[in-house]
């Protein structure tokens, strides 16, 4: 291949590679250093020894993480509130995105226009944390499960997605030889909204896996936490060392002992969490483009 | 007539009949459209009384931000009518100053970095090589999976003046150690740029997705005519996608004062307070934490309206300017 490009351009392209690549590297490294930091030898980390292999490999950290009750139940309430919220949005979102994609449904214009409006103007925090807790969800694992079950957004995306792949054809015919509404939607309007369905699943895995304010808001009991929460507690609040109680009831050997342990975890308790997300990254990144490219289509 | 055109009747009806069909034979219409159709909105009734519930009601509940004593236990104010005494209340108070400032202040520091994303794909447009053009997409749209309390707890861990990272590389040449978490002065920078650690990747692929649509012959013809690639971006690229760019800067000036509530609310200590208390986290405290629910909720109200008026203003200018809008 011939290179037609000036001598500016090629310059001008050298540059620029140079500095994706430096942006490569600072987006890349902070989350490299967690993972090989998680399995090296705390003290070497903490002195600052490790920039780029992990040293002197331990994996200590691990094995206690995977021990902690703590972070076992926030792992098996995260999961539990995913599929839950993740089940409920589908049942009311799927259905609803299909009727409202239907050109010939009458009074559509209305019907979006109270959907669209809660985009733009809200009750704010307040009245939301007042209603929750007047519906006496509060400390409930509905309380995290109901009240984002609708996500407006996701409704525009997968109406947009249903009013481009059903076709009006199919419709027509179906409806001359008898077909009823709910039986087009189950048979027809669901099969090819499949690509949909499994979008919208993301979307809510990917947001209740990260979600925490809500958590905090409505759950007091600590049993029912999810991870999130959990590793607030452990990493921002600083509960791996202090046990949640005040230092000053600790001896310094005792503090000495909790801090070469709270050193040892938080690396590894970072990865533990961010884990099933980066796994499914590939899949998950894919059909993320694939979702916000039907939501942006205005219509 | 009905049996003319049944689906679409207003269509069909005008066309035969120019009278306008009688009141009884409107209400005929409806009812038969309804049995046809009522599945439909059996679908959307769930969905329809779920927003009822969780954004309409709350909507309704600003309304105690002019009452005075409510009670959580009861739903009801003492005084059902306060008038604006908590708005001048929050005027008033200690807090409003610096929070005003410091709202304003991480926001327009948020704002001046939103053409970033925008480089970033102008930057991976002109890669040549695909497998770098799609390792630099992966990798920078990665962190936006990260959640907020994960990120915050990277940010401690990183910037730790005792087993920190960015202070052993400080020390490693010859700088003192920086307890950046528990300063007031990095506390809006390190905001910042975590969340563009965090989402320009994110933000880059609407662009990306854009100028994948630029029509090559324009740049080849540009290329022809002797321009040089900074000309192609500045007189091809981006005027193609000027439209993609325009309603984005307007959702984006639209959310302005719509700051990373939990982001900041992670990242605030007694050391840092003075500059990351925002508008929202006051919000927070103060409702959720000592039960003013009235008080706060008026505090709210104002940035909700705040927000409302400048989505309505951006809509505007976007309408007279780029000939495209969001309503």
């Amino acid at each position: 291949m011939v290179d037609f490009r000036s001598r500016a351009d090629r310059a001008a392209d050298g540059v620029n590679v140079a500095v994706l690549s430096v942006i490569l590297v600072l987006t890349v490294y902070p989350m490299y250093f967690v993972v090989i930091a998680s399995i090296s030898e705390p003290t070497l980390v903490s002195a600052g020894h490790v920039y780029l292999w992990p040293r002197r490999l331990n994996v200590e950290g691990y094995s206690y993480i995977f021990r902690t009750r703590n972070i076992l139940e926030g792992y098996r309430n995260s999961i539990l509130y995913a599929v839950g919220q993740t089940v409920v949005s589908l049942a009311l979102t799927i259905p609803a995105a299909y009727a409202l994609s239907r050109r010939d449904l009458r009074a559509r214009g209305l019907i979006m226009f109270y959907f669209v409006f809660t985009l733009y103007f809200t009750g704010g925090i307040i009245p939301f944390y007042v209603v929750v807790r007047r519906l006496g969800l509060n400390d409930s694992a509905w309380s995290l499960i109901l009240p984002n079950a609708v996500n407006v957004f996701n409704l525009i995306v997968a109406r947009t997605f249903f009013q481009s792949n059903v076709p009006d054809e199919l419709l027509e015919s179906a409806q001359i030889d008898g077909c009823s509404n709910s039986r087009f939607f189950a048979n027809v309007a669901l099969p090819l909204g499949q690509a949909i369905v499994a979008i919208i699943v993301l979307f809510n895995v990917v947001q209740n896996w990260n979600a925490f304010f809500h958590a905090l808001l409505f759950i007091n009991d600590s049993s029912k936490y999810p991870l999130q929460l959990v590793l607030r507690r452990l990493l921002i609040l600083n509960e791996l060392l202090t046990g949640g109680e005040g230092l000053e009831s600790y001896s310094p050997a005792e503090i000495q002992r909790r801090q070469v342990l709270s050193d040892l975890l938080r690396y590894g308790i970072i990865v533990v969490a961010i884990a099933p997300l980066l796994i499914l990254y590939p899949f998950i990144q894919r059909h993320f483009v694939k979702g916000i490219m039907v939501g942006s289509i205005k219509g | 007539m009905a049996k003319l055109a049944p689906g679409r009747p207003a269509a069909g009806a005008a066309a035969i009949a120019p009278a306008r069909p009688s009141l009884n034979h409107r209400l005929y219409d409806t009812a038969r459209y309804l049995g046809r159709s009522w599945e439909l909105y059996a679908f959307i009734l769930p969905a329809v009384v779920h927003i009822f519930l969780f954004k309409y009601l709350p909507i309704y509940g600003l309304s105690i931000a002019f009452t005075d004593g409510f009670s959580m236990r009861t739903g009801r104010s003492a005084p059902a009518w306060n008038g604006f005494a908590h708005f001048l209340r929050f005027f008033d108070s200690a807090f409003f100053v610096p929070v005003i400032r410091n709202t304003v202040v991480i926001a327009l520091y948020s704002l001046a970095t939103w053409p970033i994303p925008l480089a970033l794909a102008l930057m991976m447009n002109e890669v040549r090589n695909r497998h770098f053009k799609k390792s630099v997409q992966m990798a920078t749209y990665a962190p936006y999976f990260i959640s907020t309390v994960v990120v915050v707890s990277m940010l401690r861990v990183f910037l730790s003046p005792r087993i920190g990272v960015v202070n052993s590389f400080i020390k490693l040449f010859g700088g003192e150690a920086v307890f950046f978490m528990g300063s007031p002065a990095w506390g809006p920078t390190l905001y910042v740029i975590s969340e563009l650690w965090q989402n320009a990747g994110f933000g880059a692929i609407i662009y990306l997705a854009a100028l994948s649509a630029v029509d090559p012959q324009l740049r080849e013809a540009a290329f022809c005519d002797g321009a040089h690639k900074l000309r192609i971006i500045w007189h091809v690229d981006l005027p193609s996608i000027m439209p993609t760019i325009v309603i984005l800067f307007i959702m984006r000036l639209g959310q302005l004062l719509t700051i990373g509530f939990e982001k900041v609310l992670l990242m605030q200590n007694d050391l840092n307070i003075t500059t990351m208390n925002v508008v929202s986290t006051y919000v927070y405290r103060a409702g959720i934490q000592q039960a003013q629910y009235d008080y706060a909720t008026a505090v709210g109200l104002l940035e909700t309206a705040a927000n409302f008026a400048l989505l309505v203003i951006a809509n505007r200018l976007a309408r007279q300017f780029g000939q495209t809008s969001l309503w």
